[in-house]
C-alpha cells in the first residue's frame, strides 16, 4: 500500500470518481491474474509438468491442506508473534532515540554518527553474533527483527522532527506555549505523517528480517515452512508460504494505515491505493 | 503605551541589524514602518514581539520590559501560518486553550463571523484561499484581545484587490477594540491607508530616518489629491533614505511648501 499525492479530484463528477476507485485496483490485478491463468493452462495442457513451478490450483490445494492440518495457522501465529515483538521493541527504541536526536542537537551529535555507522552494516551480518550472545531460540530472532525495524523508524522520526516548519514553531512561541505544549500541540502533529510512513517501512523490514531469522534453526514459523519446502522438495509449500507472507504483510501494513488515517485527515491529499 | 528606548540588535554572526531606534507609540495608534529591504524593519518588529529580543536598549510595554512573547502582544506574519492539522475554528482559538470551552467556542465564533469566515469554521486551512487564510490568521491574533498587534508585511503575498479589501477590513476590525497597530510594509499606499504616522527606516545599521504624520480623515480615499500628496512626500523620503539621485533636499522643501497650500 502506498500513499499517493495527486491533484484533488474534487472537480470530477462523483460517478467518475467511483468508477476510477473501482477500476484502478482492478487494473493492477490484470497482469498477475493473466500470468497465473496462463501458467495454469500451460500445465493443464501438459506443455509443462509444473513440478518446479506449481500452477495456482496446486498452490491453492497445498494452502488448504496446510490450513486443514493447522500447520499454517500455527506457523503464521508464531511468525506474527515474532514480528510483533521485534517490531514493538524496535519501534519503542527507535522512537525514544529518534525523538531525542531530533529534538536535541547534542544528543544527535553524540549518537547519530555511531548509529549511521551501525546502519551501514547489513543487518543479517549480526546473526552469528546474536546467536552466540542470545542463543538460537526466540531472543536472537526478535533482536534481529528489532534491529531491522529500528533504523527506518529512527531515521524517519529524527528527520521529521528536524524538518518541522520553523515558522509554525514560531507561531507556538508567539502564543507562549511551554516546552511540553510545544511538543504535543506543534511537534507531534507536524511529525505524525512522516512517523507513520517510517513505521510502515519499518514493518516492511520486520517482515524481511523474520524470514532471515527463521531460516536459522527455527522449528516453526512461515520461514521454517519455506526451508521445509526446499528440503523436502515441495515447491507448492514454498509458494503457499510466500503467499501467506504477502497476505499478512499487506494486512498488517493496512492496519497501521487504517489506525493512522483519522489523525492524518488534514493532509493535503492522502489517497490509499 | 509602547516605548522603544534606543533599541538595537546585533545578531550572533556580528551583523548589526538595528541601532538606536527610539519611539513612543500611544495605545490605539497605528504606526507603519517602511523602508527598503534589509533596513531592519522586520528585525524591529520581531524585537517588539519578543521573538528575537533586542540586544541593546529596551522595548517597554506599559513599563514592562519585553524580552519574550507577551500575552498583550499579538503578531500576524507575512504568511498566514495556520496549523494545517487544525480546523479553521481551532486555529482561530489557538491562543485561548486555557479558557473554558464555552467561552472559547463563543469567542471563536464571534471572531470568525467578524472576519466573514463563519461558514469556514469546520474546514481545513488548505481549503481556504490566500485572502481567507490571512483573515483567519488575523482573527487568530485578535481573539486573545491583544493591546498591541504587530503585522509583518501582512498582505504582501496577496493580489492587489484582496490586499485593498483586507486593508479596509483590518481598519474595520481595529475599530472594535482599538489596539495599537504596528505595520511593517514596503507598500507606500498601504502605509498611508492604514497609519497615523509612518516611520521611514534606513539600513546599515537599521535606524529611523524620518517620521511622517498622516493627518488624513478616515476612511481614506486612495484617489484623493491629499492622499497623493502624502504619498509623494513619503516616496521622496524613501528615495532619500536610499540615497537616490533626484531627491535633493530642495525638492522636499517645495513639497513642504505645497503642504501649506493643502491645509
Amino acid at each position: 500500500m502506498t500513499i499517493v499525492a495527486e491533484g484533488t479530484p474534487a472537480n470530477e463528477p462523483a460517478g467518475a470518481n467511483r468508477w476510477t476507485r473501482l477500476t484502478r485496483p482492478a487494473l493492477g490485478l490484470v497482469l498477475p491474474v493473466t500470468l497465473a491463468a496462463a501458467w495454469e493452462i500451460i500445465v493443464r495442457m501438459g506443455w509443462s509438468t509444473g513440478r518446479l513451478v506449481p500452477p495456482p490450483s496446486v498452490v491453492f490445494t497445498t494452502f488448504v491442506d496446510l490450513a486443514r492440518t493447522g500447520d499454517l495457522q500455527r506457523d503464521t501465529l508464531v511468525t506474527l508473534g515474532r514480528v510483533a515483538a521485534g517490531f514493538g521493541f524496535g519501534v519503542v527504541a527507535a522512537t525514544i532515540v529518534g525523538a531525542a536526536a531530533g529534538y536535541s542537537p547534542l544528543v544527535r551529535r553524540l549518537l547519530d554518527p555511531t548509529l549511521q555507522a551501525l546502519r551501514a552494516i547489513p543487518s543479517i551480518a549480526w546473526v552469528p553474533l546474536f546467536v552466540l550472545w542470545l542463543g538460537i531460540f526466540e531472543a536472537s530472532k526478535i533482536t534481529l527483527i528489532a534491529v531491522g525495524v529500528f533504523f527506518p523508524v529512527y531515521l524517519g522520526l529524527m528527520g521529521a522532527i528536524q524538518s518541522v516548519d520553523r515558522k509554525l514553531v514560531e507561531v507556538g512561541r508567539a502564543f507562549r506555549l511551554s516546552d511540553t505544549e510545544m511538543v504535543y500541540r506543534i511537534l507531534l502533529p507536524a511529525v505524525l505523517p512522516a512517523y507513520i510512513i517510517s513505521l510502515r517501512s519499518g514493518l516492511g523490514l520486520g517482515w524481511m528480517f523474520v524470514v532471515a531469522a527463521e531460516f536459522l534453526g527455527a522449528s516453526e514459523g512461515l520461514g521454517y515452512l519455506l526451508i521445509d519446502g526446499q528440503q523436502l522438495g515441495k515447491p507448492a509449500e514454498i509458494v503457499a508460504a510466500i503467499v501467506a507472507f504477502a497476505i499478512i504483510g499487506k494486512v498488517t501494513d493496512w492496519l497501521i494505515a487504517l489506525a493512522a488515517a483519522p489523525f492524518l485527515r488534514w493532509e493535503d491529499v492522502v489517497r490509499h491505493d | 503605551m509602547l516605548v522603544l528606548d534606543r533599541v538595537g540588535k546585533v545578531y550572533p554572526n556580528g551583523v548589526h541589524a538595528l541601532s538606536g531606534v527610539s519611539a513612543e507609540v500611544a495605545l490605539g495608534e497605528i504606526v507603519a514602518v517602511i523602508g527598503g529591504s534589509g533596513c531592519g524593519k522586520s528585525t524591529l518588529l520581531r524585537a517588539v514581539a519578543g521573538l528575537d529580543p533586542a540586544s541593546e536598549g529596551a522595548v517597554l510595554l506599559d513599563g514592562e520590559r519585553i524580552s519574550a512573547p507577551h500575552e498583550k502582544i499579538g503578531i500576524i506574519f507575512q504568511e498566514p501560518r495556520l496549523l494545517p492539522w487544525l480546523k479553521v475554528a481551532d486555529n482561530v482559538g489557538f491562543g485561548l486553550h486555557d479558557r473554558p470551552k464555552d467561552e472559547r467556542a463563543q469567542r471563536v465564533a464571534a471572531a470568525l463571523k467578524r472576519v466573514g469566515l463563519a461558514d469556514k469554521a469546520q474546514v481545513w486551512p488548505r481549503e481556504l484561499s490566500g485572502g481567507q487564510a490571512q483573515r483567519a490568521s488575523i482573527a487568530r491574533a485578535l481573539v486573545p484581545r491583544p493591546e498591541v498587534l504587530l503585522l509583518d508585511e501582512p498582505f504582501s503575498a496577496l493580489d492587489a484587490f484582496t490586499r485593498g479589501d483586507l486593508q479596509d477590513h483590518l481598519l474595520d476590525l481595529w475599530a472594535d477594540a482599538k489596539p495599537t497597530l504596528i505595520v511593517v510594509t514596503h507598500d507606500v499606499e498601504e502605509a498611508i491607508v492604514l497609519a497615523d504616522r509612518v516611520m521611514v527606516m534606513r539600513p546599515r545599521p537599521g535606524h529611523i530616518f524620518e517620521e511622517i504624520g498622516v493627518d488624513l480623515p478616515r476612511p481614506r480615499d486612495r484617489q484623493s489629491a491629499a492622499f497623493d500628496f502624502v504619498k509623494r512626500r513619503l516616496l521622496s523620503a524613501l528615495d532619500r533614505s536610499l540615497n537616490r539621485a533626484g531627491a535633493e533636499p530642495g525638492e522636499e522643501q517645495k513639497a513642504a511648501a505645497g503642504a501649506a497650500l493643502w491645509w
